[in-house]
């Protein structure tokens, strides 16, 4: 009874602040609410007893890529920040779309059934996924290591100043 | 009444596909390039979600799912700094966080 009351108040701000997200005309505003959105799925994390994921949702989303996004908002905004953040001409089909696509998706979702496990859930989680991360997922693990680093360097070479000869 | 105060894997399913859908929203409709890149996050966010769940309801004693839910997370902080780093180089050369005025490659 307390799970699903919990699930529904944390599904209603997730929800409702990633569509106040889509609506809003003030960017920044969009970007601190996509911030609340993040924070919403961490919570839902908690709920499925992933507290390693939950944290590491904290950090990346609710705190670096927030924080990536602000700064790309405040080096790219000009103007009257009220403006920022409009529609453009194929909204209403995106909105049409959208709403067949969740309506369609939430029909097959009831529709099927799931092969349910009755298995209880581990207690602690983070050295079972630690443990999967670097046995089985070695390959992965490292290949993601190496994107990480990838993508860094990319970012940088990108951002860099061209520098005209003169 | 069971269906709905019972919360299973449906209920989660149904709450990540909404979040999904509701990003792509505003990948679609969006002017600022930003707002689109702000969609794509709540995307691969909900995606996780997915993941989580049907480790948590079909398979709880082994844990892939997370992990494979810190493979989207790693590569989700890849792809908005190398997503950002496009969006101000481009704004150094045409002024503008417009999703219409990127037409370079368009003829």
């Amino acid at each position: 009874m307390t799970f699903a009351v919990m699930f529904y108040v944390i599904a209603i701000i997730t929800l409702g602040s990633a569509l106040m997200m889509v609506t809003s005309t003030n960017i920044f505003h969009s970007a601190l609410l996509m911030l609340v959105s993040f924070l919403g799925i961490a919570a839902v994390f908690v709920l499925l007893q992933a507290d390693f994921l939950a944290a590491a949702q904290v950090l990346v989303y609710a705190g670096a890529i927030t924080v990536f996004v602000i700064f790309g908002i405040m080096f790219t905004m000009k103007g009257d920040a009220r403006k920022t953040n409009r529609f453009s001409k194929n909204a209403i089909p995106a909105a049409v779309l959208s709403l067949i696509l969740i309506v369609i998706n939430a029909a097959m979702v009831l529709k099927t059934q799931w092969p349910v496990s009755s298995h209880a859930p581990l207690e602690e989680t983070v050295s079972s996924v630690a443990e999967l991360m670097l046995t089985k997922y070695v390959v992965a693990f490292e290949v993601t290591a190496v994107l990480l680093l990838i993508a860094m360097i990319g970012a940088i070479v990108i951002v860099k100043e061209v520098k005209k000869p003169s | 009444m069971t269906a709905i105060m019972n919360i299973g894997l449906n209920h989660f399913l149904v709450l990540s596909g909404t979040l999904f859908f509701i990003g792509l929203f505003a990948v679609l409709s969006k002017k600022n390039v930003i707002a689109v890149l702000m969609g794509l996050e709540v995307m691969l966010s909900s995606v996780n979600i997915n993941l989580i769940a049907f480790n948590r309801y079909t398979s709880p004693e082994i844990l892939t799912g997370n992990v494979f839910a810190i493979f989207v997370i790693a590569l989700a902080a890849a792809e908005v700094a190398v997503g950002l780093a496009l969006i101000v180089a481009i704004y150094r050369q045409r002024k503008t966080a417009e999703v219409q005025d990127y037409d370079l490659l368009k003829w």
